[in-house]
């Protein structure tokens, strides 16, 4: 039986499996302690919870426990790491490369940075959305102490060549710095073997509770450091002050032993749903699939349709199907998506774009439903399209003097 | 962001959209906005000759749900008034009957700029003095 509404804007937050909360529950009301209280039981049973959580997600990404910050998500970690890593290496240099398809979290804090005398290189990408690695080893310099990719792209899903670039900031003795948040828990991910020394990921993406996170900071080879930025009594080795959100983390570490245990088998079956709903909608005329095919995540597909505006497709079933949309409508700004603008996508087709981000629980009649109901609008909107009546009577709209707002 | 009651009738049940000959003398055609802005309206008026008055309109335009409801709106108020009263139509008058957010009113711009060129636009095939501050 089909159930309404649809959730799928897995790419901004995911429902909390219902084993995570319940290992969750006794850590509100029973087990309440601080973890940090050494002179109690209540205080040791919430650090052996906290160390066992931070031993699960440690296990989920290859990493060694003590090599893992909790952080109240992705946002602080992205922070954390920038400005930790600027504060710390700046005698060494003060070039950090990063790119513009990067989160937001990722891009402010570097454009904070400039402020405090930073110089970053904002790399392009290429039409799919990687990053040139020819281009990235050019803007190397001397004074370059960190590169800050992204693993895998929030909007369109598309994955770096991580171990590549690794290589590269290996080389030339940079730390590279990885934003994960899309990756972690849906695609492999070790940070020993993809040479990751810094990376920042979050729970609620991968069916665990929202507001706590995780930096992973490697310990040798080398031994990287950050300098807090939340200062307090000194909780996770010094490097992000304040009382540990323990039943946060048990979600956390549930969450990451479930994603290691079941990750592989999910995904065949998301992969399948995901590409049947892209062959399906790909079939609509002038329809885009926006970022590399390939090297991609499997939950993930945003795809443009020409001549209608995405709020007003959305409109057209979003009290049953969440999703997300490029155009700049959704948000409170003019613009629309600046990573399919990066793309070289004209405003045009990012103001046509959906993105769509699956999960565990989608199942085949979701993806029939939703692909009945974009179908059906984009065909309703599209008669009332005045772009699309001249697309058809063959007028081209850039020889239109068009008057901006 | 939710839609008030009357966004959501017009956006699903659109009043007025499609095409008049723009060739003919007797039609006036508004095309404002712009792909890269994400709205693009056209706004089409018939007029009576002899009495000035509009016995037709019609529109077509890519946008947000506001920006559709703005237009067929519009639609409605224009058809049985005279070209002058068309012009006289404020945006602030849509953005009260379709209790449209701060965030959309240049929905509501757009669609009083798209009457006055509509207006425009006739008054120049029928060789009529064109009225002062039409955004052209």
């Amino acid at each position: 039986m089909l159930k309404l509404p649809i959730y799928l804007d897995n790419n901004a937050t995911t429902a909390m499996d219902k084993r995570v909360l319940d290992h969750m529950l006794p850590y509100f009301t029973e087990h309440f302690g601080n973890a940090a209280s050494r002179n109690h039981s209540f205080g040791w049973v919430a650090e052996v919870a906290v160390e066992k959580g931070r031993e699960q997600v440690a296990s989920l990404i290859g990493a060694d426990n003590k090599e893992i910050i909790f952080t109240s998500g992705a946002t602080e970690g992205d922070n954390l790491a920038l400005k930790g890593v600027y504060e710390m290496y700046k005698s060494k240099g003060n070039h950090i490369i990063t790119c513009v398809i990067e989160h937001k979290a990722v891009l402010d804090a570097c454009r904070h940075l400039e402020k405090l005398g930073a110089e970053v290189t904002y790399l392009p990408v290429q039409n799919d959305g990687l990053v040139d690695l020819k281009q990235l080893e050019v803007a190397i310099k001397p004074e370059t102490i960190l590169i800050a990719i992204m693993y895998a792209n929030n909007e369109i899903g598309v994955i770096q060549p991580i171990r590549a670039i690794a290589d590269l900031a290996k080389k030339h003795n940079i730390l590279f710095f990885s934003d994960a948040t899309q990756a972690v828990g849906k695609i492999p991910v070790d940070v020993i073997n993809d040479g990751i020394d810094i990376m920042a990921f979050s729970s609620h993406k991968i069916y665990g509770p929202q507001g706590v996170g995780a930096l992973y900071v490697r310990r040798k080879n080398p031994r990287v450091k950050v300098t807090a930025q939340i200062d307090g009594g000194g909780h996770e080795r010094g490097m992000r002050s304040g009382t540990l959100n323990v039943a946060g983390i048990v979600g956390f570490g549930k969450a990451c032993a479930l994603r290691q245990e079941e990750m592989e088998e999910d995904n065949k079956r998301i992969v399948k749903l995901r590409d049947h709903l892209e062959s399906q909608l790909l079939k609509i005329e002038e329809s885009y699939l926006n970022g590399n095919k390939v090297h991609r995540l499997p939950h993930v597909s945003n795809i443009s349709f020409k001549y209608v505006e995405g709020e007003g497709l959305l409109m057209g079933f979003n009290k049953n199907i969440a999703l997300s949309s490029g155009s700049a409508c959704t948000s409170a700004s003019l613009e629309p998506s600046y990573v399919l603008k990066a793309l070289g996508l004209g405003d045009d087709l990012a103001h046509s774009s959906l993105r769509f981000g699956l999960s565990r629980t989608t199942t085949r009649e979701e993806i029939d439903y939703t692909i009945e109901q974009i179908t059906k609008t984009v065909e309703k909107l599209r008669m009332m399209s005045p772009l699309w009546e001249m697309y058809k009577d063959g007028v081209d709209l850039s020889t239109i003097e068009w008057n901006h707002h | 962001m939710s839609y008030s009651e009357k966004v959501i009738n017009h956006y699903t049940n659109p009043q007025n959209v499609g095409t008049l000959d723009a060739k003919s003398k007797s039609v006036g055609t508004g095309l404002v906005g712009a792909p890269e802005c994400g709205d693009v309206m056209r706004l089409q008026i018939e007029v009576d000759e002899k009495t000035g008055t509009i016995v037709d309109a019609k529109f077509k335009t890519f946008g947000c749900g506001s920006a559709i409801a703005s237009s067929s709106l519009a639609t409605e108020w224009l058809k049985g008034k005279t070209i002058d009263d068309a012009c006289a139509i404020d945006n602030m008058e849509i953005v009260e009957e379709l209790k449209l957010p701060p965030v959309k009113i240049h929905c509501s711009v757009l669609a009083e700029d798209a009457i006055k060129q509509a207006v425009a636009d006739y008054r120049k095939k029928n060789n009529l003095p064109e009225m002062p501050s039409v955004p052209m």
